[in-house]
């Protein structure tokens, strides 16, 4: 098939070695900012296909863990290995890494000087040498998925939050990654969007993809996630499945902040 | 659209009723010349005195001008048997009219200098070929990969007509070029280079992995902006053929212009590297997340929104840097400006300084507003996509 030659790596879910290799490894990993210690010693796996919450309070680690994944931040001790690859200086590994990892962000970060399609086929005309015309295919065809078709033709600013923030999910999907990372993609929405960004990231969690989600929406962690895992103070504190997590807290930490976000809401 | 069907209380107490007493327009304001006077100019008694003031001052100036340019102007002087203008004409009517003979009678020597006047076509067709490259380059439609290619020719075309020696064309050396194509010359070469050299030391200067570049090109940057560019020029003209190897010797014009460019440079990369600071970290985390390669995140993403954020100030620097060419004059190359000059300094001609200036700046000042006109448009065009 023509598509899998334009698209190497991306029918062989099960490369490179094995269909019960973890998708993400993160061994002893640690960073500092200057003399603040921002991870310590952070040591998880994520299995194909499994979809985790992170949570925890802000300035607890979560969204630089996230970012170390795809080195939007480079981690400084301890490995982290994504999709069978080691994340390291070398280039070419951090290339076929991002090709992988998708990535969604609080603030969206559209091209506003693109527009919709224009933003989705960016990347896999470039990156992935895709013919243009397939792109654009490809990139209607997520388009009609997150609900918006029609404002193809249309720039960023044109669009509310909500629509921006499918825009963005649909815009990572168009290079059919395996992985998808989304650090707090709902928090910069009014309160009235954030519905419909939770209801298709509940839609992509139902195809399989593996998810790491950075997120303060505790039903959104109910509903999808196989596995929650809570940060505080740079650490990973405790990691279960969401009844563990929600209904019986171990440690004092996470049952504080489960208090605070209750109260919250 | 999704939220209209998830919508539908407002669809009934909102849109209907505002849709029944909706107006097509917001209320007009008042329209039309005469309560515009009223308001911005005689809206109180200090404010029309003002008015009232000016508008004398300003009337008396241009009936005065008006008298001097065009009523009282002497258009055209004889010629004694010699060829020789007789200028005494011009010379009774002084401070009174305008001698607008000057310009009739040296108009060719003002474009074209000392070159040889009876090839004087060629560099006419070149800055009729300059004009016509840049409305192409204008022209967004012709914003594509072949533009360059446009300009390569174009711009081989022109030293061939300046040069000559093949075609049957007559060869004329640089030192009798003058006038506005040497001025076209140096802007356009100037700015068509620079602008490229500026994004690279910008890029370079930002650069947090090379940190030899990135100190070299701070180097660079510091070390002509602390210098002026008459320094810079005279180094070029003086000194840097004492450093040459014997018999090697750099065409002047190809020194100065060269001065120009790295001149001119580095004030751009100043000015562009605002433009990428002002680009938000997650447009780069964006492009890096989806896996592009540095030059094609610069290319696709950065540059596009640094350079337009950047537009008022770049013009700006290129208005400057058109004007700054006539600097050239004080290492003799005679560029429009100086051309000018020169023709004051005949004996026939002296002391008809208003004249001939008033004519080289409104070439001048076609030129920059020019720029200033196009650079506006750009803005609005680029601004239209980002408004809602």
């Amino acid at each position: 098939m023509s598509e899998a030659g334009a698209i190497p790596g991306q029918s062989a879910q099960t490369s490179p070695s094995g269909a019960g290799q973890p998708a993400i490894v993160l061994d002893r990993v640690n960073k500092w900012y200057g003399a603040i210690h921002v991870l310590r010693d952070i040591s998880t796996s994520i299995a194909q296909g499994e979809r985790v919450v992170v949570c925890g309070p802000s300035g607890s680690g979560k969204s630089t863990m996230i970012r170390c994944i795809n080195r939007l931040e480079r981690h400084e001790e301890g490995r982290i290995i994504v999709d069978g690859i080691e994340l390291t200086d070398d280039l070419r590994a951090l290339d076929q890494i991002r090709r992988e990892v998708g990535m969604v962000f609080q603030q969206f970060n559209l091209f506003p000087h693109l527009t919709i399609l224009e933003n989705c086929t960016l990347a896999p005309v470039w990156v992935r040498k895709m013919p243009k015309k397939e792109a654009e295919e490809l990139a209607m065809s997520y388009l009609r998925r997150v609900r918006i078709p029609e404002q193809a033709h249309k720039y960023p600013a044109q669009l509310s939050g909500g629509q921006q923030q499918r825009v963005a999910i649909a815009r990572a999907l168009c290079m059919r990654p395996k992985i998808m990372l989304f650090d707090e993609p709902t928090s910069a929405l009014d309160p009235e969007m954030i519905k419909e960004v939770l209801d298709t990231m509940i839609e992509l969690a139902e195809t399989g993809m593996t998810m790491v989600c950075v997120t303060h929406e505790m039903g959104f962690a109910r509903q999808v996630a196989d596995c929650v895992i809570f940060m505080d103070r740079g650490e990973i504190v405790e990691r279960g499945t969401p009844a563990q997590i929600f209904e019986d807290p171990r440690t004092e930490r996470l049952k504080l902040f489960l208090s605070q976000i209750l109260r919250g809401h | 659209m999704k939220s209209a069907q998830i919508d539908p209380v407002p669809s009934v107490a909102g849109t209907t009723a505002v849709g029944a007493v909706a107006r097509e327009r917001p209320p007009a304001a008042v329209l039309g010349p005469w309560p515009w006077i009223r308001r911005n100019l005689f809206a109180s008694w200090w404010s029309t005195a003002i008015t009232l003031a000016l508008g004398y001052v300003l009337a008396r100036w241009a009936v005065a001008f008006f008298d001097w340019a065009f009523v009282n102007a002497v258009w055209s002087v004889p010629y004694n048997a010699e060829g020789v203008p007789d200028t005494a004409s011009c010379r009774t009517a002084k401070g009174i009219g305008a001698c607008w003979a000057v310009i009739g009678d040296r108009f060719r020597f003002i474009l074209f200098g000392r070159y040889t006047y009876d090839q004087q076509w060629r560099p006419a067709v070149c800055v009729v070929l300059f004009l016509a490259l840049y409305g192409i380059s204008a022209l967004r439609q012709f914003w594509r990969r072949e533009l360059l290619l446009i300009w390569l020719v174009v711009l081989a075309i022109i030293g061939i007509l300046m040069w000559g020696g093949v075609f049957g064309l007559p060869y004329v050396p640089q030192d009798s070029w003058g006038g506005l194509p040497i001025t076209l010359i140096l802007a356009t070469f100037g700015l068509a280079v620079a602008f490229p050299l500026s994004i690279l030391v910008a890029l370079g200067r930002r650069s947090r992995n090379l940190p030899a570049v990135r100190a070299l090109c701070i180097g660079y940057v510091e070390l002509i902006r602390g210098v002026p560019l008459i320094s810079v020029l005279f180094m070029a003209s003086v000194m840097f053929p004492l450093f040459m190897p014997e018999g090697v010797n750099i065409d002047k014009l190809l020194r100065a212009q060269i001065a120009i460019i790295l001149f001119a440079a580095a004030y751009l990369a100043e000015v562009v590297r605002g433009g990428l600071q002002a680009v938000p970290t997650g447009q780069y985390e964006a492009a890096d997340a989806l896996g592009l390669r540095y030059w094609q995140k610069t290319r696709l993403i950065i540059l596009p929104q640094a350079l337009r954020l950047v537009i008022p100030p770049l013009v700006n620097t290129f208005i400057g840097f058109f004007k700054d060419t006539s600097l050239v004059l004080i290492i003799g190359i005679f560029d429009f400006l100086s051309a000018g000059k020169l023709v004051l300094s005949e004996p026939a001609w002296q002391g008809f300084s208003s004249e001939v200036y008033l004519i080289l700046a409104f070439v001048y000042f076609c030129f920059c507003y020019a720029m200033a006109r196009y650079s506006r448009g750009l803005e609005r065009e680029f601004g239209a996509a980002k408004r809602r």
